[in-house]
């Protein structure tokens, strides 16, 4: 990204508009989230912004619980940023961006104790349920960031537990048990380009993000997780007013949850 | 007996029988197979005469010389510029064609164009190996300052110019805007905030449409009536 | 024993309910998907594109990359491990090996046209699904092909021939069971893919194939209706 570029990015923000014409803190319109698109997950959700879109799937697996936890199920998240999603994306295993993606999102779900890991135990110090979550990039059209978190939320909301069978999970019998969830950590990337703050970026924007927060807030309002991220620092009026923007925004993405 | 067995301007999809016969010759994007011919290509029919071919609708930018195209500076060398060109390609802008003024050698080349900036330049050279050179020698070929650079499909390059560029005069004559088409797909725009976003989504609308005939007039009330709505 | 009706009452010879759409990732430079029944493909093509490392690259024409790949969640059982397995890096080479004939990548020397395939849901035929997204991926991104491959996945049940076969079917538990996954060239009747699990005597092979290329011109029709209307689509606006 050119010099000229980014100028011609700020010029718009200046103006308080963008390369689509959105205001600085508007997300594109149409966001929609469908949940069990395929059979073969335990839950699954197909998230789009825009022409941003995740695929999310839940597998559920029986394993042991950690030594320190003996009553304890667990999570795990990965992300998958796949070459078919955009040009810059390569094969071969998650790269930096990948981790970080899936590391913050899992921060936000485990901190914001919505899931009481005690209900994934089936039997203390033998066996739990562990929860795996895969988010995959199918589009790359910017803000990968609040569309995989929106997805692995969306996704654990439509897990229906497989019956047990001598230790061991039936996967075609379905049962009508749900993973119960107490909290809605919703994460919102907010952009800092030049002085101004923006929600939802698009590619380009991303390009030339000078900093940049992932606010994960509960929906009292409370903070669950956050990961400043970018090259430049932000002062504390900044992070005052990127929190601010992140807790707000949180209720708008929020309804998308509530079924 | 030599049948036809499309029309001019039907759409075609690879695998298509266009022809059955010998007495029509295959042209661009299809291909004779015993008999009869076949398209290779998604595009447009066009009977031409005793020729058959197809106009494509989709695919990839080849450099040709003399085309005039939108490429991108990404790597500064001491004999020049390596830029994209929007293809499999990149080219070589060399000192000796990188300005209408002279550049002495071991110049800073980044004062004349520094690295991401985009340039409205002419191919002079296309090797067999696709080593391309272009230059910027040449009327109205410059350095693209301000502005956003949009993709679409080269194949519509034509429509979104127009003839005798009637297309591309009637968006810059409506919504203001500075217009830089290059043959490569790449579009430069550059105006006030609103008219630069209607240029654009013009634009990306003249290339879905490309193929529906008395597109200009149509494109003439959208503008028309989108800046009745801004106004 | 013998093998008299298909758990989800298809006829022996029809594919599972089918479905293709082109254009689906926009990012890419040529998209589509592919289904039958439960399994589900994606493919996005990009290119042709600058290859590297230099080594790989043939300066007479363009080269063609495939990868499949399972997502993580695709499979009715466990969760499949991402990363390539010994299983993906055949397919995609199989994969590869079924398009290359019907492409023309010569107007593009040195160059790379990569191919991803995606499955976001998998219950037997993931490969033919896969062909068939592909196949259709390619013709999106404008490049020059003779045709659209088509592919499907023929059999023997028991003493029953089959096309399409769903998971029941290839895990069938009492009798052998053959699963022949194969691609076409739809003009010609060439066969570009041709694989076999499991045993069957030579006369029904040949009459199995046969069953399969119908089923192919039956895929490709539904191919060409969905290429078709991506482009005619903008068309009616």
């Amino acid at each position: 990204m050119s010099e000229s570029q980014r100028a011609h990015i700020i010029g718009l923000l200046d103006a308080g508009t963008r390369l689509d014409g959105r205001k600085l803190t508007e997300y594109r319109k149409d966001i929609t989230i469908e949940r069990g698109f395929t059979k073969t997950a335990e839950g699954s959700a197909r998230v789009k912004i825009g022409e941003t879109e995740v695929l999310v799937g839940v597998k559920l697996e029986i394993g042991r619980p950690y030594p320190d936890s003996p009553d304890q199920g667990s999570i795990m998240i990965n992300v998958e940023l796949l070459p078919l999603s955009s040009p810059i994306f390569e094969t071969g295993p998650p790269g930096i961006q990948a981790i970080e993606l899936s590391r913050v999102i899992d921060r936000g779900i485990r901190e914001s104790h919505t899931v009481d890991f005690k209900k994934l135990c089936i039997e203390e110090g033998e066996s739990c349920w562990v929860v795996v979550i895969d988010i995959c990039a199918l589009n790359d059209a910017g803000n990968l960031f609040d569309a995989a978190s929106l997805g692995a939320y969306a996704a654990m909301q439509d897990v229906f537990f497989p019956k047990v069978e001598n230790g061991k999970p039936v996967y075609k019998e379905k049962t009508k048990d749900r993973i119960p969830l107490e909290h809605t950590p919703v994460l919102v990337n907010v952009c800092k380009i030049g002085p101004h703050l923006i929600v939802d970026p698009l590619p380009e924007e991303e390009e030339v993000v000078d900093s940049r927060l992932a606010v994960v807030s509960m929906e009292d309002g409370e903070l669950c997780a956050l990961q400043k991220g970018g090259d430049d620092p932000i002062s504390l009026e900044d992070l005052d007013k990127m929190l601010d923007l992140g807790i707000e925004k949180a209720k708008v993405l929020r309804k998308f949850l509530e079924k | 007996m030599t049948e036809i067995k499309v029309k001019d301007k039907d759409i075609v999809v690879p695998g298509d029988k266009l022809v059955e016969g010998m007495d029509v010759l295959p042209g661009q994007g299809t291909y004779r197979e015993g008999e009869a011919i076949y398209a290779e290509r998604i595009g447009v029919v066009k009977v031409d005469g005793r020729t058959v071919k197809i106009i494509p609708l989709s695919g990839a930018y080849v450099p040709q010389r003399d085309d005039l195209i939108i490429a991108k500076v990404f790597n500064i060398t001491m004999n020049g510029w390596n830029v994209e060109t929007n293809s499999a390609y990149p080219a070589m802008l060399s000192l000796r064609d990188g300005s209408s003024d002279y550049i002495q050698r071991g110049a800073d080349l980044n004062k004349y164009h520094d690295i991401g900036d985009y340039i409205l330049c002419g191919v002079t050279n296309v090797t067999s190996q696709m080593l391309i050179d272009v230059t910027m020698k040449g009327p109205g070929l410059q350095k693209l300052v301000g502005g956003r650079v949009i993709r679409v499909d080269s194949n519509k390059v034509p429509r979104i110019i127009g003839k005798q560029g009637s297309m591309v005069s009637l968006l810059k004559e409506k919504t203001g805007c500075k217009i830089s088409v290059g043959q490569n797909g790449l579009v430069w725009i550059s105006g006030t905030p609103n008219m630069e976003l209607l240029a654009h989504n013009t634009i990306k609308k003249i290339e879905e449409e490309a193929h529906i005939p008395g597109l200009t007039e149509a494109i003439g009330k959208f503008l028309d009536e989108q800046i009745k709505v801004k106004a | 024993m013998s093998y008299k009706e298909r758990a989800d009452g298809r006829k022996f010879e029809d594919c599972r309910p089918m479905e293709a759409k082109v254009g689906v990732i926009k990012r890419a430079d040529g998209s589509a998907y592919f289904k039958f029944g439960n399994t589900w493909a994606y493919a996005a093509v990009y290119g042709p594109r600058t290859l590297f490392p230099r080594f790989m690259q043939n300066p007479t024409k363009g080269i063609l990359r495939c990868h499949y790949n399972m997502m993580p969640f695709s499979s009715v059982g466990e969760r499949v491990r991402p990363g390539g397995s010994r299983r993906s890096k055949e397919i995609s080479m199989v994969t590869a090996k079924s398009l290359l004939p019907v492409l023309d990548l010569s107007a593009y020397p040195n160059s790379v046209v990569d191919v991803f395939i995606e499955l976001p849901s998998t219950e037997a035929g993931s490969r033919c699904a896969g062909i068939n997204a592909a196949a259709l991926a390619l013709a999106d991104a404008g490049l020059k092909v003779k045709d659209i491959v088509a592919a499907v996945s023929v059999g023997r049940v028991d003493d029953q021939l089959v096309v399409d076969l769903d998971y029941t079917e290839e895990s069938y538990p009492e009798g052998h069971v053959a699963d022949i996954p194969i691609a076409m060239v739809p003009s010609t009747g060439k066969i570009t893919l041709l694989q076999m699990d499991g045993i069957i005597p030579k006369d029904d092979l040949v009459k199995v194939v046969e069953l399969g290329k119908k089923a192919c011109m039956e895929i490709s029709k539904l191919q060409k209706d969905a290429l078709r209307a991506k482009y005619a689509g903008s068309e009616k606006k």
